[in-house]
């Protein structure tokens, strides 16, 4: 009998993993580290405050992007050409390289039916993946959790944000992706004060069948101690080679890296930098980030070869909204709505722009309109890439795009 | 015993919790006297302040700057100054919450607070009249607090009332009003909502944030809602919300969620209860009063299944805890530093939905924090944990630096004083009784116990065991 089938049969089924004997639980910690391989992973890289689009990929030959941007603006001679409309912005040097790797796919004009322009509600809507006018209690990544959670696979360490705290991105409504900004960060807070110990205790099984709230903490608390436990005890030994940029997107692509490199079973990460709130001076500000942005993606890539998983991960950039056509009065530019969109991986059918460049004739209220719903990329992502049912996380069907 | 466990129960759901002084006094009271002296304590209603009439709100800032009578060093100065005021705000009313005066008021304040659900971060005068406008009517009639609302200028501006006028009508009001504030999803049809919409159009707010009704804005023609015609207005319509049915209903099981309990089974007898309750709030013309002396004179109230069955959010469990230990801080950081962190912002909610509340605050990382958060306070540990960014230029980036951030004074010397007798053997089984739902298991006992040095000074022994009982899942739950 597999230790699974023996759990479901036995009384002490429906409490979940606290209950379960300690004999048993050694085991279980065994069966995770021999557990399924990861296959394939996504790693998301969360832009906040909404990074202004137009200046990221210029639209070089447009005349009203220059009428509309007198100071702010790029001139075409600086620009980094991706074909005879569009280019990168010219701190997006390492990102170029990527790009004429075939590694990089540029998807224009990503959005949303009625698009909202504030940032905490905007960020909400892209990582719950709802309507603008719906609100949904659990993210994308976490009902990605819930909809694959089987056995030994149902664990918070499936999906992971480098970070102290959860974004709703990774809450499912029966499992939470796991937050940690380094494996032995984590493995100390579940080592300190009182935590092992409770960790390892079950509250009283009376009380915790008629409460189901106190399973449920415990549950959280041990099943956080033996994922800390395993992830630490899997990477602690794995040091990346590659010299990463001393940016605090370098640092959390380094420990994605060694994570991954360590044989996690882990198929989601997930990073948030912010900054790009831009309304005042934005050149000097954007530029400073998405050099950092580009030079921390270049350094991942090259490591990702080098351990030879660049065709296995599958890196993904969004913001939350692009920004307005016209600059305003500050040198910056104000909230906008549709935006661009990178994909990076050695897994993409060859990396390149996807999709038309952005019509700045045909704005809406000043802003541009969008051509591809982000649920459709999120679609892609989850059945081509991630191979699960995309029906099941988004909630309905979306088109999905042809770029794994 | 089972007398303390009741009172206990009855202060946390009305409240933030009893000190040990109150719950003592209680215990010998019968419950219907403990419930008269929640509602005495909260009679009074005094507004909560912290800005001036004449301190100007962004856009006047704008204004000024624009017309050259302010220069661009003290515009950011001044907006700052609002948003610094709102976090004031947020502190002033977290410390009313904490004092326990008022308990009754200021939870249900905290209840509407999530149920009208509203955020602005750019003017101090509207943010502080909303909040008044929660806490003043907040055991009062639900309709009258549904009017007050539905005109005041925050919610008014969130929900971008301000731009709806006639021929070019703004939903977003109308449709919010119908799906979050009375009737509930599936209650109206799509028509139900253009139709309301174009009745509030005129609905605004004029530059000093007082409600006006623009009436060259309003559509004065003929409206359908709910299957009824006429030349409505706003008023109109909220009228014929509370003619319905549903209203009651909607907010009678959001409320009994918020006092009673998290986890509503399917076929369980809360259903039945809420319908009940529902009718009665319906035909007493929503007396919420009444509606909570009836959820707590109840005896199904004081079901052991419901002790404990609420997971307190972030400003509960913080605003408790202050209450119990009689915490003082001594800056604003720490109270904002542990909302933000554990993911409830007053005055910020993520959206018009509220907070999605009970196991939505538990995940590995606030678990953790929400059971290191005791030491932090009470042993001044060092913090380790940063909030994230949330994008947005104007919010200043709190405690990058935090030392000596949870720097606090605890009133050890009230809070001892009730724990002083009795055997050093059974202090521990006291403090538990006293902070948590439920009594201690053996290995709970063991290992509370085991972090407690023996023979030293009552005063000490009660300091770490309590840091060891609130550092308990149970301690989460109320």
């Amino acid at each position: 009998m597999k230790r699974r089938d023996f759990v479901r049969n036995s009384t002490f089924a429906t409490v979940g993993t606290m209950l379960i004997p300690h004999f048993l639980k050694a085991y279980e910690t065994n069966s995770l580290t021999g557990g399924p391989s990861a296959g394939k992973t996504l790693v998301v890289v969360q832009l906040s405050g909404g990074n202004d689009g137009l200046n990221t990929v210029v639209p070089f030959r447009n005349d009203i992007y220059y009428r509309e941007r007198p100071t702010i603006g790029i001139a075409p001679d600086k620009v980094l050409k991706l074909n005879d409309e569009i280019g990168f912005n010219p701190a997006l040097e390492a990102l170029k390289g990527l790009y004429d790797d075939g590694l990089v796919t540029v998807v224009n004009n990503v959005g949303y039916p009625n698009p909202d322009r504030s940032h905490f509600r905007s960020m909400d809507i892209w990582q719950t993946a709802s309507d603008s006018d719906k609100y949904l209690t659990t993210g994308w990544l976490g009902r990605y959790l819930d909809a694959n959670c089987h056995g030994s696979d149902c664990v918070a360490h499936r999906a992971i944000e480098v970070d102290d705290t959860l974004s709703l991105a990774l809450k499912g409504q029966e499992l939470n992706g796991l937050a940690l900004l380094d494996p032995k960060k984590l493995y100390n807070q579940t080592r300190s004060g009182l935590v092992k110990e409770l960790a390892d205790l079950k509250p009283d099984a009376g009380l915790a069948s008629t409460h189901p709230n106190v399973s449920y903490l415990y549950k959280t608390l041990a099943e956080t101690a033996s994922s800390a436990e395993f992830i630490y005890d899997k990477s602690k030994a794995v040091r990346s080679k590659t010299v990463y940029p001393a940016s605090e997107l370098g640092n959390r692509l380094k420990t994605v890296s060694e994570l991954i490199a360590s044989g996690v079973n882990t198929n989601v990460y997930y990073i948030s930098i912010s900054g790009f709130d831009t309304h005042i001076n934005q050149p000097g500000q954007q530029e400073r980030l998405l050099r950092q942005y580009a030079e921390a993606v270049a350094a991942f890539t090259k490591d990702l070869k080098l351990n030879g998983k660049l065709n296995d991960v599958l890196l993904m950039t969004f913001s939350e909204f692009g920004r307005r056509v016209k600059q305003n009065a500050s040198n910056g530019t104000d909230h906008g709505t549709a935006n661009n969109l990178f994909l990076i991986g050695g897994g993409l059918t060859p990396g390149r722009v996807f999709n038309e460049a952005p019509n700045l004739t045909n704005l809406a209220e000043g802003d541009l309109q969008f051509s591809v719903d982000f649920r459709s990329i999120y679609a892609t992502l989850l059945r081509d890439w991630l191979k699960v049912d995309d029906g099941a996380v988004l909630g309905r069907k979306f088109e999905t795009l042809s770029f794994v | 015993m089972k007398e303390q466990g009741n009172k206990q129960h009855l202060f946390w759901r009305a409240g933030f919790g009893a000190s040990p002084h109150q719950l003592r006094e209680a215990e010998h009271q019968s419950t219907r006297k403990v419930v008269r002296a929640l509602f005495n304590d909260s009679r009074d209603f005094a507004p909560l302040t912290v800005a001036d009439d004449d301190q100007p709100a962004k856009k006047e800032l704008r204004g000024l700057f624009k017309e050259g009578k302010l220069d661009r060093a003290t515009l950011k100065d001044r907006i700052r100054e609002n948003r610094e005021s709102i976090r004031d705000l947020n502190v002033r009313w977290m410390q009313q919450m904490a004092s326990g005066r008022g308990a009754l008021r200021e939870k249900m304040a905290l209840f509407w607070h999530s149920h009208f659900a509203c955020r602005n971060q750019n003017n101090v005068r509207m943010v502080q009249q909303y909040l008044n406008v929660i806490r003043e009517h907040a055991l009062g009639h639900f309709g009258d607090l549904l009017m007050a609302i539905s005109k005041s200028p925050a919610m008014l501006q969130f929900l971008n009332n301000q731009q709806n006028r006639k021929n070019a009508p703004n939903e977003n009001f109308a449709r919010e009003v119908m799906e979050l504030f009375t009737l509930g999803r599936a209650n109206y049809t799509e028509h139900d909502i253009k139709e309301a919409a174009r009745a509030f159009t005129g609905w605004g707010f004029n530059p000093q944030g007082e409600f006006v009704f623009r009436r060259n804005l309003h559509d004065e023609g003929e409206k359908t809602v709910f299957g009824k015609t006429g030349a409505f207005q706003g008023e109109d319509i909220i009228r014929l919300l509370l003619e319905r049915k549903e209203t009651a209903t909607f907010v009678t099981s959001k409320l009994y969620r918020f006092l009673v309990t998290d986890e509503i089974a399917e076929n369980s007898p809360d259903h039945q209860r809420i319908a009940h309750l529902a009718d009665q709030f319906y035909r007493s013309n929503y007396d919420m009063a009444g509606l909570l002396e009836t959820i707590f004179t109840s005896d199904w109230f004081y079901d052991p299944k419901y002790a404990g069955a609420r997971i307190k959010s972030p400003v509960e469990l913080l605003a408790g805890m202050q209450h119990s230990l009689g915490i003082q801080f001594e800056q604003k950081q720490p109270v904002l530093y542990v909302q933000r962190t554990l993911g409830q912002v007053l005055l910020y909610p993520p959206n018009v939905a509220g907070w999605p509340g009970g196991r939505n605050w538990i995940d590995s990382s606030s678990l953790l924090f929400r059971m290191k958060l005791p030491e932090l306070i009470l042993k001044a540990g060092e913090v380790t944990v940063r909030p994230k960014d949330d994008g947005d230029v104007n919010t200043e980036l709190l405690a990058r630096k935090v030392n000596r951030l949870f720097a606090s004074q605890v009133d050890w010397t009230a809070f001892e004083k009730p724990f002083q007798n009795g055997t050093d053997d059974h202090l521990v089984d006291e403090l538990a009784r006293y902070f948590l739902p439920y009594p201690l298991t053996d290995p709970q006992r063991n290992l509370v116990v085991s972090k407690v040095k023996k023979d030293t000074a009552r005063s000490e022994q009660i300091r770490n065991l309590t840091t060891a009982i609130l550092s308990l899942p149970e301690y989460q739950l109320c």
